[in-house]
């Protein structure tokens, strides 16, 4: 992504190829908040509540999460707990973005909330820290605006439909699910973390109230990850 | 009961992209957390792919929903963009449900 950094090019060059990227990757998870607004919908959630996640939360992974587990009958704590450890990774973001957004106060709450996968990508291994404010500021706006946009015209799709089973949408919950986790997938330790939690999941499901055996793989991926401290 | 789920989720996730904005960078440098932090997202997508392809309430099933997700993962391999994978996957459990 970085085809910008070549060091000769005039700054204006630069500072219209990051906008304009900002805003192509905005469309591009706009379509996406179609489908979670549709889901969300099917799932059981209100219009009004959809795009309260999409506004508030604003973090695909942990909303599409925790619609998954409300409308498998989970509860309130399973649906919250399984969004936000899904939304522990944007932490880790916050740490490598602090050094470079430099911002406090007001600034520094506003900009928390557009902390997310795209805005980080766009943000982080720019040349200068203007580039990089700029990727962040563009993107994180742009992702906000379309994803929002998309999320309502995904519900109103959605609530006119009379059974959202018919038109298969509760296999489109997985299928998202599986495109978010197959970039992940390139080593051997991703692996042997996802077949344990899948296993693990699989094996509460008769035993626990919904939603708790999301928790239990990720507790179970967590004891793998400490143990196999060697590596 | 929906609420209080959108409203602590959202209030845990913002505190938590608060917390990396805010929190001296040694403090989450630390391997073990980052390693935790890998792995989470692998292990609750995974858990939550299985769970709502292969159970119903407490039952473990097959039914639409799994050819859906083999359709899924077919466009993944394929490398379709995200829509696809997840409009192939609908339409799928979709015409599954319609011949049977």
């Amino acid at each position: 992504m970085d085809t910008e950094t070549r060091p000769e090019t005039e700054p204006e060059t630069d500072r219209r190829a990051i906008i304009r990227d900002a805003i192509g990757i905005g469309v591009a998870t706009g379509a996406y908040g179609l489908s979670f607004g549709a889901i969300s919908v099917a799932s059981g959630l209100s219009m009004v509540q959809t795009c309260a996640l999409s506004l508030l939360l604003f973090s695909g992974g942990s909303q599409f999460a925790l619609v998954g587990v409300l409308g498998a009958g989970g509860t309130a704590v399973a649906a919250a707990g399984t969004a936000v450890l899904l939304g522990s990774r944007n932490a880790l973001y916050g740490l490598r973005l602090a050094p470079l957004l430099k911002v406090r106060g007001i600034k520094k709450a506003g900009a928390a909330q557009l902390v997310i996968d795209e805005s980080t990508a766009m943000a982080v291994g720019r040349d200068s820290g203007r580039a990089a404010r700029l990727g962040f500021w563009a993107t994180g706006l742009s992702v906000f605006v379309l994803w929002n946009l998309g999320t309502l015209l995904g519900g109103i799709g959605a609530q006119a439909l009379s059974s959202p089973e018919a038109l298969g949408l509760d296999a489109a919950v997985p299928a998202a699910f599986l495109a978010l986790l197959a970039p992940r997938m390139r080593a051997r330790q991703p692996w042997v973390i996802a077949l344990t939690a899948a296993l693990v999941a699989l094996a509460a499901v008769p035993f626990v109230p919904a939603g708790v055996p999301v928790l239990l793989a990720a507790a179970a991926a967590t004891v793998l990850v400490l143990k196999g401290r060697a590596k | 009961m929906i609420w209080a789920a959108v409203l602590a989720g959202s209030i845990g996730c913002y505190l938590l992209k608060l917390a990396g904005l805010s929190v001296p960078p040694k403090v989450l440098e630390n391997k073990a957390v980052q390693r935790i932090a890998a792995a989470l997202p692998v292990a609750l997508l995974s858990a939550l792919i299985v769970i709502q392809t292969f159970t119903t309430k407490h039952a473990l099933v097959v039914d639409a929903r799994a050819a859906g997700l083999a359709a899924a993962l077919i466009a993944v391999l394929l490398r379709a963009p995200f829509l696809v994978i997840v409009g192939v996957a609908a339409a799928t459990a979709a015409v599954i449900r319609l011949l049977t």
